[in-house]
């Protein structure tokens, strides 16, 4: 089936009609993913819904320390936003990773979100940074934490007519930062083998008071690994501190076996890249880095 | 199924064709309209030889719709040269000896002139990186990261002389 429909509605409310009034319809927003799935005859959507066109959907907005991202904010667009790259370092880092220039310039977080792939960037970052996401649909609107999204690979809780309008980030207290970091062969324009997001808050004398630690690819979704931040609060992130957390992190593990490397290899990886990502979410709240 | 009307601007041109719903820009640049600088490599994003700029951004022309050009403007390849007056980016690639079959060349000489327009001075990191997404399998890179770095010179220097 070819796609027979574009729509480029102007408000959510429109949005909402027309992805309920066809089950077949899809969301576009950058498309570095749904259009690669059209061709490739993954995905035979009848209808295409562009989200771009509504308002503050490609916006981010600051208010009283709170960051709401619009879901078809393209990447590289977050980089152009000082207080948002200052507040939440981690999560733009981990969205301008993500394949090159030519995609970042499209791809949004919304997307790679919603196209719930285990190895997506921006997501163990979103979720490490306790970011929610306005759901919009038939039945009103709900805020969601980011990890409640993707089930499995491929597929979200998203109800029919529904889709994800905002990512909203938490007001940040003093001394907090957040990092993330993946593993892959090359130095740009791949997938993730293994991604950690870590965030996190001190106190001033330089004791983690909270800290939330995510994974990519390492699982059917990306995953939360509430042990591994519960093993750095009260330390010092001194080295019995980390390697708790990266033993947490590694109970944590469900990886698959692929091309790109064995469970076995992720799973090692997995300590060993939440250790770093925390050292660098560390030094940039006690501003060092 | 009826065709979608769009308009558009092309290399500072209007310009109107008829699209499917689900035509890539790509195919409508190079089918409708005629222009077949921009190549088709993988039609996944990897390659980057489709690479034009959509209202001042590069982006694969491959993964985005040709609906969503609709009062856009978009810089392909054909508009880079000033009538036989070609761009520092292409004269270097030339000098440089920068390209073998020349599939990916429209690609690489539209992402680097993006380069040079936010970053006029970049190094050799900065070049490859920007680059990444343009894939060649004949010369190898390092011809064309020297003649990105060259044309950066050129440009340079007439900037401080105009």
């Amino acid at each position: 089936m070819t796609v027979q429909t574009y729509h480029a509605p102007r408000t959510r409310e429109e949005a909402v009609a027309l992805l309920a009034a066809d089950p077949a319809a899809r969301v576009l927003s950058g498309g570095t993913d749904l259009i690669v799935q059209m061709r490739a005859g993954r995905a035979a959507p009848s209808s295409i819904v562009d989200i771009k066109n509504i308002s503050a959907m490609q916006a981010v907005l600051g208010n009283d320390g709170r960051y709401t991202i619009g879901a078809a904010m393209p990447c590289t667009g977050l980089l152009r936003d000082e207080g948002l790259c200052k507040a939440w370092p981690g999560v733009v880092e981990a969205a301008n990773l993500i394949g090159s220039v030519q995609v970042r310039n499209r791809a949004t977080m919304g997307g790679n979100l919603c196209n719930a792939s285990p190895a997506a960037d921006s997501v163990p970052a979103l979720i490490a940074a306790g970011a929610t996401v306005l759901v919009v649909g038939p039945a009103g609107m709900r805020e969601v934490p980011v990890e409640d999204i993707p089930v499995s690979p491929g597929k979200t809780s998203l109800a029919a007519g529904e889709f994800v309008a905002e990512i909203r980030l938490p007001v940040r207290p003093p001394r907090s930062a957040d990092a993330y970091l993946r593993s892959i062969p090359r130095t740009e324009m791949d997938i993730a083998v293994v991604g950690a997001g870590v965030s996190l808050t001190l106190d001033e004398a330089g004791t983690c008071t909270a800290a939330r630690v995510a994974l990519g690819a390492v699982a059917p979704t990306a995953i939360v690994v509430p042990e591994a931040g519960a093993a750095l609060v009260g330390t010092k992130l001194d080295d019995a501190a980390l390697d708790a957390m990266a033993a947490a992190v590694r109970a944590a593990c469900r990886p698959i076996d692929d091309k790109r490397g064995t469970a076995e290899y992720r799973t090692a990886m997995a300590g060993v890249l939440a250790k770093r990502t925390a050292l660098i979410a560390a030094a940039r709240a006690r501003g060092e880095a | 199924m009826s065709k979608i009307a769009v308009s558009t601007t092309v290399n500072g041109d209007p310009a109107e064709f008829l699209c499917d719903a689900g035509e890539s820009l790509l195919d409508a640049l190079r089918g409708s309209l005629g222009l077949t600088g921009s190549k088709e490599g993988c039609g996944s994003g990897d390659c980057g030889a489709c690479t034009v700029m959509l209202n001042g951004q590069m982006v694969c022309s491959c993964l985005v719709l040709a609906v969503e050009a609709e009062g856009k403007s978009i810089a392909t390849i054909e508009g880079v040269a000033e009538g036989s007056v070609l761009h520092p980016v292409q004269r270097q690639f030339l000098e440089h000896g920068a390209l073998q079959c020349g599939f990916c060349t429209p690609g690489f000489i539209v992402a680097a002139k993006a380069l040079l327009e936010v970053n006029p001075d970049p190094d050799e990191t900065e070049i490859r990186y920007w680059l990444a997404g343009n894939l060649c399998r004949c010369t190898g890179y390092d011809k064309i990261v020297r003649a990105v770095s060259a044309a950066a010179a050129e440009l340079r220097q007439e900037r401080s002389a105009a």
